[in-house]
């Protein structure tokens, strides 16, 4: 584990620790934010017969860096209305709580901030910080608009919290563990082996769950969307109505803070679903590391297939967001009490029912 | 209840299809261009920047008076009889035309002032990227005479004038016909219109 | 402040005597003038309790360039620009709608050409309005990849009156008595690529917006406009034909040509909803644009040869009198009221605007509803600011 390397490199846990901490934001979340926010505007401009960012870089690749560069340079407004303390407290909030959830994330076997045996428990936890955040932002900015993007976030993400837990209960029920960790390496093998199909397991059960773990998904990618704000659950900062939302009032590095958590934090739950239901960073296909008799390729491999894995929901996400209208803040809590955890809590229990099978 | 799942595949349904139709545009060559580095091709009768042609110009004012803002100011001096001024196409032109300013930043771009003139020296270019720092800048005078030369054709003109006068006073005065009040020489024609 | 403050205490203190015992507040929430989605400058100030809509108040003047006033100092022909400026979406009709009152005062009959052209120019228009009016309704909605496939295909429309008239948004085309230029030599082909080349378009907007379950959840039901409402209101154009009153000038008082060409003029029939709701005035404007494809396919075939500009008078001066004269602007209807006192330039022009007219139903609509829903109701009324201010 990359904790015992640095400890023996440093002698000191401190260094370790720290070192340990911030190697996922450095090497993973920020140019991630940076590469998906890229990534946005290229699916979005290609879906609409555009060209999007050309200039900065190939294709525009370093567009991003720049915008990020421009953000630093610009004043960071506070207008006099504003409660200080709590709006300069927001976006370090919502970010911390995304940065947090990186924690328990499995990239490989090799590194997990932390192997949390309650890893997922965790995650959802961690996630409820960012509701604290927005709040804060909205009502701290003095701003009718920010207001209201924020109590429509904090009723959204709580709400869709539900479906999220009934989701995971149902994996955890299956599994017997709340470790991503452990959970990644029992569905190791091959692409069968996914909770999507049915698990590790063999048998008459595995089949008849299949149908029922698709809608378990469907579900909880639902849920996440809605919990990452996005389209169409994207009311909090719906552009048309609230401006947008929360962060209207933000400007500068502050703003990049909400904008770079944003991102991150759909990774995040991509990630969540991908070691949930797709193997987490387990390949579909077998190692090349195994076959040439290479053990330390395997951990690059799965950090391979790992974020692979995570940018397609990324990308689906995306596809969604440019392909969708947005719904109405009644509509919204309509589909996830009407609709989502009824179908969750039905789900749950068909599947113990085919787990007892 | 039938309601209830009528209402789930119709909403899965509809988002496949979307989704079908937003992914097949992800293939479609993009129908924009990289503006400043590739130009659009325009059309023949793009209606763009004004551009008068002081050759052909004979200061007619009718070009000022079609437009409907008064931004074109068109100011003349008329021409001696011993100049020989012609446009292009060999018309004989009465006047110097010594100012001849369109302010852009007021155009509206109808056209109006291009389909009155006599000589058609006044037309719309396909010239689209002016801007300007300044809004003085964006006053564009088409007169070819330097000041210098308007100065030398308003005293041209005055001195003609003036023996122009003489000339008549004197006749005036050879033949004791009922004498006319000299007309007192107007050093300028201008005309101005707003 | 502190007097506003003491103000709104003791308003506070009325609604406790009146003795629900909480203490509660309406909230007064500034929609515009700088917002994304009221069109232009249009400021609406919205009383809420909470996110319902208790009052709209909408708010206008933001884009007052004294159009009519304009007009009494200009003459006969410059005053057409000026009508571009109004609709800025609709800016051929403007000027069709001018050019009909002006003859019809001066009394001269165009020739045919010019009438099939203004036509096939007017219906262009009518198309190119009305994607910018779902476009943009799919991005009030909250769907941004609609609004480019539509601006993508105006943009065709655009190229259509660039290569005719070489502008794209305010042509002064259309003038009283003819036209400015005649039609380009392509045009007729190019005309007849963009009917077939628009045609599938239509189903692909139908498939990614029209039938989207969340955008049929987001407009049906929504903003209902009774039929009764909406003639007492006088509402025009497709709000009023999409609760289910037939009603279009190009058929009922026909001017032009337009009697000429075989078309429907559909109506709001509550395909998903009630009759009279967003989703309807939505819809009928798909199925204007299908009707406009039909009439462009009937004259672009029948275009007589002839003269454009043989018409036009040298000097306009018509004799003493007034004229009220209407057209089936992309909105509504535009009616032009001009008074002549024999001199060059009108004693008066007054225009009776459809982007106006329907903007007074909003307060009637919004009632009741969400601050989301008030986006769906102005984009489905579709108000241009340039013409409700003018």
């Amino acid at each position: 584990m990359t904790y015992d390397f640095f400890y023996k490199l440093f002698g000191s846990q401190v260094i370790a620790a720290i070192i340990q901490s911030l190697l996922p934001l450095f090497v993973f979340i920020l140019p991630f934010a940076l590469f998906a926010v890229w990534l946005e505007r290229k699916v979005s401009a290609h879906m609409q017969d555009r060209l999007g960012p050309m200039r900065v870089g190939w294709h525009g690749w370093l567009q991003t860096v720049a915008d990020i560069l421009k953000l630093i340079q610009k004043e960071d407004i506070i207008a006099t209305a504003n409660d200080k303390p709590l709006f300069n407290l927001a976006p370090v909030l919502v970010f911390v709580g995304t940065y947090a959830a990186f924690a328990a994330i499995p990239f490989t076997s090799a590194f997990i901030g932390s192997n949390l045996d309650l890893g997922v428990f965790f995650i959802v936890a961690v996630s409820g910080f960012v509701v604290a955040g927005i709040l804060m932002a909205g009502w701290a900015s003095n701003n009718k608009y920010s207001l209201l993007g924020a109590m429509r976030s904090a009723a959204q993400i709580i709400s869709y919290e539900i479906p999220t837990v009934m989701v995971i209960i149902t994996i955890v029920m299956i599994t017997g563990t709340l470790n991503l960790n452990t959970l990644s390496q029992l569905q190791t093998g091959h692409f069968w082996n996914w909770m999507i199909f049915g698990g590790p397991v063999f048998g008459v059960s595995k089949f008849l769950m299949i149908p029922f773990m698709i809608i378990s998904f469907g579900i909880i990618y639902i849920s996440t969307l809605a919990e990452v704000n996005r389209t169409p659950f994207d009311i909090p900062e719906a552009e048309s109505e609230l401006v947008s939302g929360y962060h209207t009032e933000y400007s500068g590095m502050k703003f990049a803070m909400f904008f770079l958590a944003e991102y991150a934090n759909m990774f995040a739950v991509s990630a969540i679903v991908t070691a949930l239901f797709f193997g987490g960073y387990q390949s579909p296909i077998g190692y090349i590391g195994h076959l040439l008799g290479l053990p330390w390729l395997v951990p690059i491999e799965q950090l391979f297939w790992f974020t692979a894995k995570g940018l397609f929901f990324v990308f689906v996400q995306m596809w969604l967001r440019w392909t969708l209208p947005r719904l109405r803040v009644d509509q919204l809590m309509t589909a996830c009490w009407k609709y989502l955890i009824p179908i969750a809590f039905a789900d749950l229990i068909i599947i113990g029912l085919i787990t007892l099978i | 209840m039938r309601e209830y799942f009528k209402n789930i595949w119709a909403a899965v349904f509809t988002v496949l299809v979307g989704m079908k139709v937003t992914f097949k545009h992800l293939f479609v060559p993009a129908v924009t261009i990289q503006y400043p580095d590739v130009k659009p091709k325009l059309p023949e009768r793009e209606r763009n920047r004004l551009y008068v042609n002081m050759d052909d110009c004979i200061g007619c004012d009718q070009c000022a008076r079609a437009c409907p803002l008064g931004i074109i100011n068109i100011e003349t001096v008329k021409a001696l009889p011993t100049e020989d001024l012609k446009t292009s196409q060999g018309r004989k032109k009465a006047l110097w035309v010594t100012n001849f300013t369109i302010d852009f930043a007021k155009c509206c771009y109808c056209q109006l002032c291009v389909f009155p003139c006599p000589t058609e020296c006044i037309y719309m270019t396909d010239v689209y990227e002016f801007s300007e720092y300044e809004r003085e800048n964006l006053i564009y005078n088409f007169s070819t005479l330097t000041p210098e030369e308007i100065e030398q054709k308003k005293t041209n003109l005055s001195l003609f004038e003036a023996e122009k006068a003489k000339e008549k006073a004197a006749k005036s005065a050879a033949a004791p016909a009922p004498a006319k009040p000299v007309p007192p020489a107007a050093p300028t024609e201008t005309k101005k219109e707003n | 402040m502190s007097i506003e403050v003491e103000e709104k205490i003791s308003k506070l203190t009325e609604v406790q005597k009146r003795g629900n015992g909480l203490r509660t507040e309406h909230m007064v929430l500034n929609m515009g003038p700088q917002h994304p989605s009221t069109h232009g400058v249009l400021r609406l100030e919205l009383e809420l309790e909470g996110e319902i809509i208790k009052k709209v108040i909408p708010h206008i003047g933001y884009l007052h360039r004294c159009f009519e006033k304009h007009a009494e100092a200009m003459t006969y022909p410059q005053v057409v620009p000026y009508t571009d400026r109004m609709d800025y979406l609709g800016a051929m009709y403007n000027e069709f709608g001018y050019a009909v009152a002006v003859e019809k005062l001066l009394g001269i009959q165009v020739p045919e050409r010019v009438d099939y052209i203004r036509v096939i120019m007017g219906e262009l228009q009518r198309i190119a309005s009305h994607l910018v009016a779902l476009g943009t309704y799919g991005l009030d909605i909250g769907a941004f990849t609609p609004f480019l496939y539509c601006f993508r295909d105006r943009e065709k429309i655009l190229n259509l009156f660039e290569i005719t008239c070489g502008a794209r948004l305010l042509y002064n085309y259309i003038w009283v008595g003819g036209l400015s230029h005649d039609i380009h030599p392509d045009f007729v082909r190019l005309t007849k690529e963009f009917v077939t080349y628009f045609k599938p378009n239509i189903k692909e907007l139908n498939d990614l917006l029209t039938n989207n379950k969340i955008f049929i959840d987001r407009t049906a039901n929504v903003g209902v406009l009774p039929k009764e409402t909406a003639i007492n209101y006088g509402i025009s154009g497709p709000n009023l034909r999409a609760s289910g009153f037939k009603w279009d000038i190009r058929k009922d008082d026909t001017y032009s040509v337009y009697n000429k060409f075989d078309f429907d003029i559909p109506v709001g029939q509550g395909l998903m909803g009630t009759v009279g709701d967003c989703w309807d005035r939505y819809y009928l404007r798909v199925q204007e644009m299908e009707q406009s494809l039909r009439i462009i396919e009937q004259a672009i075939d029948q275009i007589p040869e002839g003269d454009v500009s043989s018409a036009i008078p040298k000097r306009i001066k018509p004799p003493v009198g007034q004229v009220y004269s209407r057209v089936e602007n992309p909105r509504g209807e535009l009616g032009y009221f001009i008074i002549s006192n024999g001199g060059t330039s009108p004693f008066r022009v007054k225009v009776k605007g459809p982007s106006f007219v329907n903007l007074g139903i909003m307060d009637e609509l919004s009632r009741g509803h969400m601050v989301a829903d008030i986006i769906a109701i102005l984009g489905s009324i579709d108000i241009v600011l340039g013409e409700v201010d003018r």
